[in-house]
């Protein structure tokens, strides 16, 4: 094969169209009409908009119903362990930085038994795609309270209704130094959905997307105050921020003007639990990113560990005395 | 001067007095001169304890010998207290010989506090009485006469003393001084000279005696660092690039070494937000291609242990050091134990076969860690590295390593996986499978810590299921079959054998060799790999008559009143060895926060030497 020249190259690289089935993998396992679909939708036609190269991108996910995501997308995936999907998707992307790296979680595994991880992984400000799932309730586990249930949510663990009000993903997320990017999506409005996981995937630093998900299996009634009144879905919409299409202006007639970089603002929007904000709240692309600011700019080549471990080396050498000859 | 072959001699002080500071000089100044040493920090399990308190003392404990030394040795020879109060408390620990001689700084006996006086004069009669050979000396008042504030002189004053001892090389000891303070500028450095010059004088105008150890020397330049230290320093050879922690004692330090020196070479440290994410995070680091490694002791392991598992499950290379400490839970964290092999090896959940090694010495930790991340890599295995407080806090010269780019990882796999080749196409043989690391074209699969086929699928049937515990497990086997059977100290043939691990190799050898030069049949063998075992141990231990392992954690005690052969507890190794070669391994253990002395081990080698020939005589 004679070599490939750079326009041939670039010409060959401008052929390589990925189309949905790159990214399409099993059918999915999910109930029918279960909220995950729409999800993976949305975000298989990201990866073939933006042309993400499948064997550079890797979805990680903790253990859940919607943890089993990457299981269908014909890319790498990390199928990991209950809570634990931000640290290793960190890891992932601290060794790798030229990988594209998301993240599936869900509302048990991220504001609950992943919580810490959560918090502090807002606060390093990785580059990652988070989703959070967000059917408030544990699906895979057959129906029990999440931190995000409603408060009086009758689960299997809660008959009487469950005890607490819910914990707000939203303000708890911006609540945290160095978050850099907010947003709020519903798995109903496929278009506005597109919308928001493009802008996530686009900004530098960790985004992450609290996706309000149906799970009709467990909780078939929960959203429909919410479904079947388009006035509960507030739209927010800037020039910095979110331009939705007409179809999803002409249906969500609700519409609030919000610029982004308005964390205060951002903060009192997230706090209104009567409509669904549903755009982006809040986006800082200033704020640097861990691998940024950790990662070393040294290669780890032989010549470079020989020398630094000799010098090393040097300061607890004890060299034998000549009289001892 | 007296002539010795070896020597006991420990600085101890409040903590911030500088006691470690003179103790690690010496301990220096004297792998120079070619002695062999052992040097362990005496640390308060108090960051600030209370001035002159009996629990807070801080300082160093040093074994000069003339010859290689490989461990810290039984009680004390000499001390040199600051005060009497932390004194005491190592009297009350039985760390001193009971003719020891103790250099005591005298300037409590005149304090303006009549209860200090007191306590002082009572705690110095007391041990007069008790046959110490206690020397009052004025060291601050002396210290006072030539700079300002004389406590803080006090330690370089110590060592000058020491030196003036020892017969060490003042010239030696000067060169020390000036690169331990060469950082500080000039005033500092001359002053602590002149310090240590007048200890030295004054050691030889008011002392009557002074020793001379013949050093055999080294011919070959040496490493003193202390066994996190050494880890370190291997993290930093194996080509690893990034280590994730989270606090934890006697294990920080390594971090902290590695904090400093890593970036240097292309790594980095992460200080995870628990050691949950730690675990996680390296797994993530290492799923991607860069074999990662997370450092911790005991509660931090007990964390990871799903996540360990999950490494297990996905054939993850992952290196896992464990400086173990006394538990369990919080336990005695400053204090060593040998207490996590059980942990270790069977930890997790569900059967998780994982690599388990112990470096028994300071090199030993340096080296483990090239292996392990090596064994890691090729058998995408996890490794655990069980080290201890022990090793983790002394220090022992050994000869510098030579680094070869073999120990180093090849970089990331980025070629094209061939078409239909499998994420798990386990070998029926060894279990092993290639590894598909993100950015190889081709490979593109979804790991999972469910239970999978050979292409990644979540698989339940109960053949994928059987398939892949069979493979995980041949795994060890396979590597099994690469060991070496462990050399055997000693005879090949005898009336007992004593089987050891981790840091005791040092005390159960000088152990063993005492008691052999006594004309008994004792040998020892010990175990690097504790996961798999090596071939070759079976056969070992049929050339003895008895068999029995030494080891630091709980045993119940054979003689305690409802103790009998249905109910005893043994110690770890004896357990596996028990269970493994269905020989009657017995064993001796100590879980007293201490290094087991050799003195304590000859004791128990002639007890069950004794109950041999009991035995013989009446069959
Ligand atoms: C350590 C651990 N604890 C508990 C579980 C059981 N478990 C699996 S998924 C889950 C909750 C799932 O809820 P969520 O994260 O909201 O995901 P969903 O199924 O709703 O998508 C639980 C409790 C587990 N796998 N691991
Ligand atoms: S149980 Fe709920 S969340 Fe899980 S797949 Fe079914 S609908 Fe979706
Ligand atoms: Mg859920």
């Amino acid at each position: 094969m004679s070599p490939m020249s750079a326009t041939e190259c670039l010409l060959q690289m401008c052929d390589e169209r990925f189309e949905l089935e790159d990214y399409q993998s099993g059918v999915p396992r999910w109930c029918t009409g279960c909220g995950d679909n729409a999800i993976l939708a949305a975000v298989q036609r990201l990866c073939r908009d933006e042309g993400l190269r499948p064997e550079k991108t890797v979805f990680v996910s903790g253990i859940g119903c919607s943890s089993r995501f990457p299981h269908y997308m014909r890319t790498y995936g990390f199928h990991g362990i209950h809570g634990r999907a931000l640290p290793i998707a960190e890891g992932v992307k601290m060794a790798r930085p030229d990988l594209t790296v998301f993240v599936n979680t869900g509302d048990g595994d991220c504001c609950s038994i992943g919580a810490a991880h959560w918090i502090h992984a807002i606060r390093y400000n990785m580059n990652l795609t988070v989703f959070l799932h967000d059917n408030q309730i544990y699906g895979l586990t057959k129906k029990q309270a999440s931190p995000t249930s409603p408060v009086g949510t009758r689960t299997n663990t809660t008959p009487r209704g469950s005890y607490l009000e819910a914990l707000n993903p939203l303000t708890v997320t911006l609540g945290v130094q160095n978050v850099s990017f907010v947003a709020q999506a519903v798995d109903w409005a496929p278009e506005l959905l597109y919308d928001i996981v493009k802008a996530a995937y686009h900004h530098k630093g960790l985004s992450f997307v609290r996706i309000v998900q149906r799970c009709p299996e467990w909780m078939p009634k929960l959203l429909d105050p919410w479904l079947h009144d388009p006035g509960r879905v507030q739209l927010l919409h800037h020039r910095n921020g979110l331009l939705p299409g007409a179809g999803s202006v002409k249906v969500y007639t609700n519409q609030l003007e919000h610029d982004p970089s308005d964390i205060n603002r951002a903060r009192e929007i997230a706090s209104n639990t009567q409509v669904v904000p549903v755009g982006i709240l809040y986006r800082n692309p200033e704020v640097p990113c861990y691998e940024d600011l950790i990662g070393s700019d040294k290669l780890r080549t032989a010549d470079v560990t020989r020398a630094g471990l000799n010098a090393e080396l040097d300061k607890h050498t004890v060299w034998p005395r000549e009289s001892h000859a | 001067m007296t002539t010795l072959s070896e020597h006991i001699v420990e600085i101890i002080s409040d903590s911030g007095e500088g006691a470690q500071k003179c103790g690690q000089s010496l301990g220096s100044i004297a792998a120079q001169m070619g002695y062999g040493v052992w040097t362990t920090e005496i640390i308060p399990a108090e960051i600030r304890p209370p001035a002159r308190s009996v629990a807070g003392g801080s300082g160093v404990r040093i074994r000069i010998g003339s010859g290689p030394v490989t461990n810290g040795g039984d009680e004390t020879d000499l001390v040199v207290a600051f005060n009497e109060q932390v004194l005491l408390g190592r009297v009350r620990a039985k760390e001193l010989k009971s003719n020891c001689i103790i250099l005591l700084e005298n300037m409590w006996r005149g304090h303006a506090d009549p209860t200090i006086a007191a306590a002082y004069v009572e705690t110095y009669d007391r041990l007069v009485a008790a046959g110490y050979r206690v020397h009052e000396i004025p060291m601050e008042q002396e210290c006072r006469a030539l700079v300002a504030d004389g406590r803080r002189g006090k330690n370089m004053f110590a060592l000058g003393m020491l030196c003036g001892i020892y017969s060490l090389d003042l010239k030696l000891a000067a060169d020390q001084v000036v690169q331990t303070f060469g950082k500080k500028d000039q005033h500092v450095v001359e002053a602590n000279l002149r310090l240590l010059e007048a200890g030295h004088r004054w050691a030889a105008a008011n002392l009557d005696f002074c020793y001379g150890i013949p050093a055999i020397g080294s011919t070959e330049p040496q490493i003193v660092v202390n066994g996190n230290t050494a880890l370190a320093l291997g993290v930093l050879a194996s080509g690893m690039e990034i280590c994730a922690m989270y606090p934890i004692t006697p294990a920080t330090s390594a971090s902290h070494y590695l904090s400093d020196v890593f970036e240097q070479v292309g790594g980095i440290v992460h200080q995870a937000e628990d050691e949950i994410a730690a675990c996680a995070f390296a797994i993530g680091a290492s799923y991607a291609g860069k074999c990662a490694v997370t450092i911790t002791s005991g509660p931090g392991f007990s964390l990871k242990q799903e996540g360990i598992g999950l490494a297990v499950m996905g054939e993850i290379p992952l290196v896992v050091v464990n400086v173990q400490r006394g538990g369990p839970s919080t336990g005695q964290p400053t204090k060593t134990e040998q207490g996590d092999l059980m942990t270790a090896i069977f930890g997790s959940h569900g059967d998780a076969p994982k690599v388990v090694m112990a470096p028994a010495t300071i090199e030993d930790c340096f080296y483990s860690i090239i292996t392990a991340r090596r064994i890691a890599e090729t058998f995408n295995m996890v490794v655990v590295v069980l080290s201890d407080a022990t090793l983790a806090t002394s220090q022992q010269p050994f000869p510098r390593p030579v680094f070869s780019e073999s120990w180093m990882a090849p970089p990331v796999d980025q070629s094209a996986v061939p078409e239909r080749a499998r994420p798990y196409d386990w070998d029926a043989t060894t279990g092993l499978a290639h590894r598909f690391v993100p950015g190889q074209p081709g490979g593109m699969h979804t790991l999972t810590g469910l239970a999978h086929d050979r292409d990644s699928h979540v698989a339940y049937d109960a053949d994928s299921n059987e398939q892949g515990l069979r493979a995980r497990s041949l795994k060890l086997a396979a590597l099994q079959k690469t060991l070496a059977a462990p050399p055997v100290h000693g005879d090949a043939t005898g009336d007992l054998l004593v089987i050891g691990w981790g840091s005791t190799k040092g005390a159960i050898e000088e152990a063993v060799d005492a008691m052999r030069v006594e004309g008994h049949r004792v040998s020892s063998t010990h175990l690097r790999f504790l996961q798999p075992l090596p071939p070759g141990i079976k056969e070992i231990m049929q050339g003895f008559e008895q068999v029995m392992t030494v080891e630091s954690n709980w045993s119940d005690d054979p003689e305690s009143a409802i103790i009998d052969d249905p109910n005893r507890r043994y110690s770890a190794l004896a357990m596996l060895l028990r269970a493994r070669y269905l020989v009657d391994v017995d064993c001796f253990s100590e879980v007293r926060g201490q290094p087991i002395r050799p003195s304590a081990i000859r004791r128990v080698i002639s007890r069950k030497l004794e109950r041999v020939s009991g035995k013989v005589a009446t069959s």
